[in-house]
């Protein structure tokens, strides 16, 4: 279809710009597509009969490797690393 | 409360919502989705997710991305634990929250399977209510009978009582007149009775009384003679 009217995954490398240029980027299309890719995931994955393990420990490791980002910095300082 | 399933996205509809999904996505190790690997599959085979996984691990180490300090030795026990807990119990929590959502189902669905048969039994009475409708005319010509048959009994009942009462007064008067006619006789036969033994003087009494005398001794005369 249009290129406006696809999702992410369905997107070819090459068309990744001009497909961000279509989306909706002003502030509340953004909180707008946040909304939705939680909803999706909760759907895909906690919202069902029989889960399990996967449904949290997911959000559990993106938030691990989330707070290792924000604080690679000050982890990698010598200084910290000689502390221990 | 973290949003649900968007509702009301389509028009209002009354039917029941549908069902949630018997499993959730796949998930490999629990960390990875298997879409990766399906992703990857068509260009690297079966391992290839595996030997990127541990590429980029050999490349983070190597490299001092990643650091290696105290908290990885906590990690790392943590995750064992962690592991280790899921691998035994995992079952048992499950089939225990399993059971707890079977509780709550029945139960509910005891009340709307009650209220099923309420409203079964409800449209068996009003079926048959129905039928008894039919009969109606059955009824009605009964009552009719029955009250035809009052009415001819009191009519009859009626009909006796009058001809009662006209017998007894016809009786009355012919037993009247029977009793008129008794005593006119009854006095007629005396009177005659008086007047006769009135006119028989006593000279008279003499002389038939020897008359009487003569005529037994004659009498008794031929019937010595006839003996």
């Amino acid at each position: 279809g249009p290129l406006s009217e696809r999702r992410l995954m369905d997107v070819r490398l090459g068309e990744l710009p001009a497909w961000l240029a279509t989306r909706d980027i002003s502030l509340q299309g953004l909180l707008e597509g946040v909304q939705k890719a939680w909803s999706s995931y909760h759907d895909k994955y906690i919202n069902v009969r029989r889960g399990g393990p996967a449904g949290i420990s997911m959000l559990l490791a993106g938030y691990c490797l989330l707070s290792y980002g924000w604080n690679y910095q000050h982890i990698s300082k010598i200084s910290f690393l000689l502390s221990l | 409360v973290l949003h649900s399933r968007p509702l009301h996205t389509t028009q209002q509809c009354l039917a029941p919502l549908p069902p949630l999904p018997e499993k959730g996505g796949q998930v490999r190790h629990g960390l990875i989705p298997e879409e990766f690997f399906q992703f990857l599959y068509p260009k690297t085979g079966v391992t290839g997710p595996y030997m990127l996984g541990t590429g980029l691990l050999l490349y983070l180490l190597s490299k001092e991305i990643y650091v290696v300090n105290h908290e990885t030795v906590a990690a790392v026990c943590i995750l064992s634990v962690i592991i280790y807990g899921i691998k035994k119990y995992g079952a048992d929590v499950a089939a225990f929250a399993d059971r707890l959502n079977e509780e709550k189902i029945a139960k509910v669905s005891t009340v709307k399977n009650e209220a099923i048969k309420d409203l079964e039994t409800a449209i068996e009475q009003e079926k048959k209510e129905q039928w008894r409708v039919e009969g109606r005319s059955y009824l009605f010509d009964a009552k009719r009978n029955n009250i035809a048959m009052l009415l001819e009994a009191n009519y009859r009942e009626r009909l006796l009582m009058v001809y009662n009462e006209v017998k007894k007064r016809l009786d009355y008067q012919v037993a009247m007149q029977n009793l008129k006619r008794q005593k006119e006789q009854d006095h007629m036969i005396q009177w005659v009775e008086k007047n006769v033994v009135q006119s028989i003087t006593p000279q008279q009494q003499k002389e038939s009384i020897a008359k009487c005398i003569l005529d037994l001794k004659a009498l008794s005369k031929s019937a010595q003679a006839a003996v």
